[in-house]
């Protein structure tokens, strides 16, 4: 029989190698569905991770990429901060609706001024709109001891009707000829967020994102705070004999990830997708949760894993448009990287012993 | 005098190891019947392996028993009861919300119908002086009353050999005398018994034999009445003990206590726990107060309103003369506060943060191991190799996990980091759980340096003999209440007692299971 055996402390070799493990394994797995679906297993895998990089429209693609990933990293180095410290904010798909909703309507309530300081006005109005929608499950954990897991979690369909409302009545484009939306941003420069460097997928968003991973990096490893966060994950009762007041920490962490979610966004409301709409959000938010533990909760990990994933999407896009594969078929193909990675984890901290009998 | 009586079980040879560690290598010793025969180790010495495989729990990799002159293997707990063997645990296993004939009846193979089991257990209890209800909760009844349970429960199965482990950590003096009384009962009816312990004084006089263990070996027989305690205590350490010395005390003039507690009295935060009810003392600096009791009498609750995790109105908690109960544990510490609570893993220690991590926990402050929020790891990591340094903590290096260290040496690593931040006022929660005699008396010896210095200490413990060694003045704490603490000068044995016991009357002891 094989047996866990706890490691006195977790194997560094096996931390940095699981997530390679899981995206092997998370291929065999999901090349065996593409197979029982009747399609050749290795053209899809080659579809999904070999052509948007280096096929034959890899020169719009690869600009795709970082279009992707931006958000998905600055959403996920948010959340990875309190997953460290055991805060659990499941709504960030919420939070970057209403970061969206609270940036633009700065930006469209003083269209068509141009002025320099608009955009940053907007940046902030973003952030405080994330912020003040992760507050809500915060200060309901903190004064009345709600689970933020589900509150958060509930928040999001709240925000997603709060978008409709906007994309059909506050926001709506009044030269729109009565179709849903609001103005779009790319005509609009003083409220725009363009490439800035073309063909690169590069926007401000973007170079958000890599500060984002680098000051997150030093606060893990060098600042009181990260420490905190760390200790309070890891050992509760040890970070109050520390000195770490629970409640503000709470109130910190779901207010940097609501923040960092709202930043997302304003971003992408302005560049990438242009407007309001009433299907403007596609699940960055969620998918940032799986982003941040494919990156092990460590910056530079989420950096990885937000290109990786970032390219599953434009890959499973690119699959399903080209070889025919349900939508769904991509979904549980990413669903399993997720899977696989936890299913793995346990090496990082167990060994697999074979036991022999009679001892246990 | 034991060779008169025959031999009941013999052990020849036995080895046990485990991944990394030998627990007993090569282990004979022989019990007679109607002898009381003391195992004496050390914490981790292999006492606690030995007596599992006699009991069934563990099976030995090499050597033999044998049980009346007949081969004997026990493969579980149930041949060896089968066999006559009995065992108290230390740690009980009780129902709580069950009554004491309930409990009994469940750790039986074939039990009675329950009215008569009560009335066999009455006639058990009062044939061997041990006063038990077989009708109460176990949850109302005190630890002693509990393990009279579990010693019940095995004297109805007539054993011939009863093991009895580390049974006296969680009673007063009173309810020892009472368990010395039934044991020599028990003896003198031939029934042998096996004591596990570190406490040599009771063992001298309890134990007819005792065999001694060190690192997994036999290094010695002897018979206690014969020998001092300094004598066993130097064969089980295996080096000459010197006892702690006191500095020369001084009049540091001070106005105000360094420590003054009045009326503190807080709710616990711990499901299950002891609420404080008006606890008050004071220490000054250069004094040490011992705190005894048994563990869940509110204990942990009083390290937490000092350390500042329990947040407490104005002017229960001073430091001189300056009310902090409403300070938080940093802002304590930089006030000259070290403290350091019972459990070292979770709650004086992050289990899976490195020894660098965990020395920076509580040494940020007053070591000044930050500028300006940035962590100044080289510092760190510096202060913590100091501390293992000092304090002999046996470790690969700073930078292994908190739980890959052995209860002992995580315990030294932890008192050490405390102490080694020239503190003004020290709370410690049992100093010297789970370290050997010699690591024991260094810790002891820190302490005392500390509070020459000018530190005002308190120390809780179970350990009546580390707090009569190192206190100047003792107190009890019971059921959250705390006695007027006495001068140690002068104390007899039989005050303690009653401070502990007499005083509050026993059944109000609590203790959770």
């Amino acid at each position: 029989m094989f047996r866990l055996e706890k490691r006195p402390t977790p194997s560094r070799f096996w931390t940095g190698a699981t997530p390679v493990v899981a995206v092997i394994l998370t291929m065999l797995a999901g090349g065996l569905m593409f197979g029982v679906l009747g399609k050749n297993p290795f053209e899809v895998i080659r579809t999904i991770f070999w052509d948007p990089l280096f096929g034959e429209f890899a020169w719009y693609l690869r600009g795709q990429l970082l279009v992707k990933a931006g958000p998905l990293i600055l959403i996920a180095v948010g959340l990875s901060l309190g997953f460290r410290a055991g805060i659990w904010n499941i709504g960030a798909e919420g939070q970057y609706i209403m970061g969206a909703i609270f940036g633009a309507s700065v930006g469209l309530a003083v269209f068509p001024t141009e002025n320099r300081l608009i955009y940053p006005v907007m940046i902030a109005a973003g952030a405080f709109g994330g912020w003040v929608w992760a507050m809500i499950p915060a200060i309901l954990k903190t004064r009345f001891n709600t689970n933020e897991i589900l509150v958060s979690l509930m928040l999001v369909y709240v925000a997603q009707s709060i978008l409709a409302m906007a994309a059909l009545g506050f926001l709506r484009n009044p030269e729109g000829a009565g179709f849903p939306g609001s103005r779009n941003f790319n005509s609009y420069p003083a409220a725009s967020n363009p490439e800035l460097i073309a063909g690169t997928g590069m926007h401000w968003g973007v170079v958000a994102a890599f500060i984002t991973v680098i000051a997150a990096y030093v606060l893990l490893q060098k600042h009181l705070l990260g420490f905190q966060i760390k200790l309070s994950g890891q050992a509760p009762r040890a970070a109050r004999f520390h000195g770490v007041n629970p409640t503000a920490l709470v109130v910190l962490c779901m207010g940097i990830s609501g923040a960092l979610a709202g930043l997302a966004g304003l971003f992408e409301v302005t560049g990438p997708a242009g407007q309001i709409s009433i299907d403007f959000n596609t699940g960055y938010g969620f998918t940032a949760i799986i982003v941040a533990f494919l990156g092990r909760l460590n910056p530079l990990g989420i950096l990885l894993a937000g290109l990786l994933m970032a390219l599953t999407y434009i890959g499973g896009e690119m699959a399903s448009t080209n070889l025919g594969l349900p939508s769904a078929a991509i979904q549980a193909f990413q669903g399993m990287l997720l899977f696989f990675l936890l299913a793995v984890d346990v090496l990082s901290n167990y060994r697999v012993r074979m036991s022999m009998k009679g001892t246990a | 005098m034991t060779s008169a009586k025959p031999v009941l079980l013999s052990v020849e040879g036995i080895t046990k190891a485990y991944p990394g560690v030998v627990a007993n290598a090569d282990v004979s010793f022989q019990i007679h019947q109607g002898e009381v025969h003391a195992l004496l180790g050390e914490n981790g010495a292999g006492k606690s392996t030995l007596v599992k495989m006699i009991y069934g729990l563990v099976k030995p990799d090499q050597g033999r028993m044998t049980w009346r002159g007949a081969a004997y293997a026990p493969s579980e707990p149930r041949a060896a009861r089968a066999a006559g063997v009995a065992m108290v645990f230390q740690h009980f296993s009780l129902f709580e919300a069950l009554n004491v004939a309930e409990n009994v009846a469940l750790g039986m193979e074939n039990p009675p119908a329950l009215g008569a089991l009560a009335a066999k257990i009455t006639q058990v209890s009062e044939a061997y002086g041990l006063p038990l209800d077989p009708t109460r909760m176990v949850g109302d009844l005190s630890a002693g009353e509990r393990q009279r349970v579990e010693i019940i429960r095995c004297l109805l199965q007539d054993p011939k050999l009863l093991i009895m482990d580390e049974p006296t950590s969680v009673l007063t003096p009173q309810e020892v005398d009472i368990l010395f009384k039934t044991l020599r009962q028990l003896a003198a009816e031939g029934t042998a018994i096996l004591y596990i312990s570190h406490k040599l004084e009771e063992i001298r006089a309890l134990c007819d034999e005792a065999t001694i263990l060190r690192r997994g070996r036999v290094v010695g027989t002897c018979t206690p009445r014969e020998r001092t305690a300094r004598e066993m205590a130097e064969m089980m350490v295996g080096a000459v003990l010197t006892p702690p010395e006191r500095g020369a005390k001084k009049d540091w003039g001070d106005n105000h206590p360094a420590l003054e507690i009045t009326n503190l009295s807080v709710e616990s935060p711990i499901p299950f726990g002891t609420a404080l009810k008006a606890v008050s003392f004071t220490v000054q600096r250069g004094e040490v107060l011992g705190i005894a009791g048994v563990a869940g009498n509110g204990q942990d609750e009083l390290l937490l309103a000092l350390s500042g995790e329990i947040r407490t109105a104005e002017g229960m908690v001073k430091a001189t003369g300056v009310s902090v109960g409403p300070l938080g544990p940093n802002d304590r510490r930089r006030i000259g506060f070290v403290m350091a609570p019972e459990d070292r893993l979770g709650h004086a220690a992050a289990p899976d943060m490195s020894l660098v991590e965990n020395a920076f926990l509580t040494g940020a402050v007053r070591k000044g191991l930050t500028r300006h929020g940035f962590i100044d790891w080289a510092a760190t990591r510096d202060f913590a190799d100091r501390i293992i340094k000092a304090y002999d903590v046996r470790t690969p290096g700073s930078h292994v996990a908190a739980r890959a260290l052995s209860g002992g040496n995580l315990q030294k690593f932890v008192i050490g980091r405390e102490l080694s931040q020239s503190p003004d006022v020290i709370v410690i929660n049992q100093p010297t759980w789970g370290v050997d005699a010699a690591a024991a008396a260094a810790i002891r010896q820190a302490i005392l340096d500390r509070a020459t210095e000018g530190a005002a200490v308190v120390v809780i413990s179970q350990d009546l003999d580390e707090l009569l060694e190192i206190s100047d003045s003792f107190a009890v704490l019971n059921a959250g209440r705390l006695t007027a603490p006495r001068p140690v000068k002068g104390l007899t044995i039989d005050q303690i007692g009653l401070m502990m016991g007499g005083a509050h009357g026993m059944e109000t002891a609590h203790v959770p299971a």
